[in-house]
């Protein structure tokens, strides 16, 4: 039930994330969230994308380094409180969230917000055990 | 494999006997028809007749780069110019070009010490020997030509550069041996990989790399990424060219041709003569050059020698891999630092490859050191904070090496420039 993020590594420098959103666009790849992080000589782009493979190749070819990060989407009540429950359960368990962000999305009431989490696996299990949802790579491309 | 065994495996006595001989030879010859040489030797009182022994060596003057390109081009010369037979020069990039002329003989020591350089590394009649060192001034294109021809080895001279046809060459051809810089053969190992052929499968069996330093660390990833035994070479267009030492398959030191080049190791500072196992300057003396001999060259490369017998079998000294040059050396608020210590501190970080440079500038008066290193997607991690510990990292085993902080900056992959010859490391924008 995990989703597939692509994890760039980009030099902190004028003009280089146009140019890496560019060679995306030109593949027709389209980015659905996204997230910055960084230094100030580098910094590491996380993006969910319709076509993480497709994306992937666009990079490698271009001599970009790039990964896949397994990750969660994460189904929360688009109301206060709905993020702090879904950290409550995590957090009940000892899983630590190494970074999140939102997901935007057109045609549901609930937020979506996409997590890295080291034990995965255990993730889903308490969060499906607490009632809640997560969504699969078909369900977030449904969208 | 021994090319020579009558000479290679000489022990010390007779070989110490042989070269006294052979540097009496030389120095009469000098005395008598190079004005230069004269000029010197008068300057230090020293007469032929006070050179009884090898060991005399020492009251011997001391050769430098800037004398011989101040005597350019033909001030070295020992012979009539009808005797020469073909010249080369070093590239001149640093100044004036320094001369090398050649009679009929000089290119059979050539040859012959080239032999010996690439038997050591196994090269035999039956190999084929993909020659990616540049052909024409350039030393190193005609050295090892020359040295495989004598073998009877299949030389193809492609020479340097045109990495496509290197590769579509190594393929059809199915060369067993490489010669090229160490850096250009990792250039062509990851240029294959672009093409989704892998080196390895070539069946490369011995690669002879040189004209520029490299490491330890830097051995084992030619050796992995093209599954051959890497070989380390030494020469200099002020001695010969390529052919000066060689490593043999104990990969543990250079071999010094020394029948035909004396080696001495001196303090750069005083020019005292050190004892074996001491770090300092690289002086060579050629025993048997015609066209442009030389006496006790400087050559400015940091090493060692080690005189103690290799398990080869051969009786000759053995200078450690250069260590880093007397004129390349950086200092860094008052630290010595060479290139060479640096690589082999980044290559034993887990994944990191050898493409790195080094920026030195000056901000408040202090020197600081930018060691780049290209990111590449065994070293990446998706997470912040495992980066920036890869460069805490780095610098921490800097620190350890060097005794200075330096700062490490992950950079993308091919944002350094990638060379055919000699990798440029170091980019120094102090204004002093």
């Amino acid at each position: 039930m995990s989703v597939k993020q692509i994890s760039i590594f980009l030099e902190n420098k004028k003009g280089r994330l146009a140019e890496v959103t560019h060679l995306l666009a030109a593949e027709k790849i389209n980015i659905r969230a996204l997230s910055l992080a960084d230094t100030a000589d580098f910094g590491v782009l996380r993006i969910i994308v319709n076509d993480p493979d497709a994306c992937l190749a666009v990079l490698k070819a271009n001599s970009i380094v790039a990964q896949v990060t397994e990750v969660i989407a994460v189904e929360i009540e688009d109301k206060p409180g709905g993020l702090a429950r879904a950290l409550a359960v995590l957090d009940a368990a000892g899983l630590n969230v190494e970074y999140m962000y939102a997901y935007v999305e057109k045609k549901k009431d609930n937020a979506i917000v996409i997590c890295k989490i080291d034990d995965r696996e255990r993730a889903l299990d308490v969060l499906s055990d607490e009632g809640v949802a997560t969504l699969n790579a078909q369900a977030l491309k449904a969208l | 494999m021994i090319w020579n065994t009558d000479f290679e495996v000489l022990p010390r006595a007779e070989l110490d006997a042989l070269e006294g001989e052979r540097l009496g030879r030389l120095v009469d010859t000098l005395y008598r028809r190079v004005p230069f040489y004269r000029r010197k030797m008068e300057e230090k009182c020293v007469k032929p007749q006070d050179i009884q022994g090898i060991r005399d060596i020492t009251k011997l003057p001391f050769t430098t780069k800037d004398e011989m390109r101040e005597i350019y081009p033909y001030g070295l010369l020992a012979v009539p110019l009808p005797e020469i037979v073909e010249i080369h020069t070093s590239s001149g990039t640093t100044g004036t070009p320094v001369v090398d002329a050649y009679t009929r003989g000089d290119i059979e020591i050539w040859a012959e010490v080239m032999a010996r350089t690439l038997a050591a590394g196994g090269t035999t009649r039956h190999d084929i020997v993909q020659n990616a060192y540049g052909y024409g001034l350039f030393t190193g294109g005609l050295g090892v030509h020359y040295g495989a021809r004598l073998i009877g080895a299949t030389v193809i001279p492609i020479s340097g550069g045109n990495t496509k046809r290197q590769l579509a060459i190594l393929r059809d051809f199915k060369s067993t041996v490489l010669t090229c810089t160490p850096s250009y053969s990792l250039f062509l190992a990851e240029a294959a990989r672009e093409e989704g052929f892998d080196l390895r499968r070539v069946n490369l069996k011995a690669g002879f790399f040189g004209a520029e330093p490299w490491s330890e660390s830097m051995r084992q990833e030619i050796e992995d990424k093209l599954s051959t035994l890497a070989i380390d070479i030494y020469g200099l267009t002020e001695i010969i060219g390529p052919g000066v030492a060689t490593e043999c398959e104990q990969q543990d030191g250079l071999h010094i041709q020394e029948d035909h080049f004396f080696p001495e190791i001196i303090d750069p500072a005083t020019g005292a003569v050190l004892p074996d196992g001491e770090k300092g300057e690289l002086v060579i003396t050629t025993l048997t050059k015609e066209g442009t001999p030389v006496l006790r060259y400087r050559t400015r490369d940091i090493t060692y020698l080690d005189r103690s017998p290799c398990p080869c079998g051969r009786g000759t000294a053995r200078m450690h891999r250069v260590l880093g040059r007397t004129d390349d050396m950086l200092i860094i608020r008052g630290v010595n630092v060479f290139p060479s210590q640096i690589e082999e501190v980044i290559l034993q970080v887990d994944g990191v490859e050898p493409h790195y440079q080094l920026v030195v500038d000056r901000r408040d008066q202090l020197d600081e050191l930018e060691v780049q290193v290209e990111m590449n997607e065994s070293m990446f991690s998706d997470e912040i904070k495992g980066l920036e510990k890869m460069e805490r990292k780095i610098e921490s085993d800097l620190y350890a090496t060097l005794n200075i902080h330096t700062k490490v900056k992950l950079v993308e992959p091919k944002s350094i420039a990638r060379s055919e010859g000699k990798a440029k490391r170091i980019i120094d924008k102090r204004t002093i």
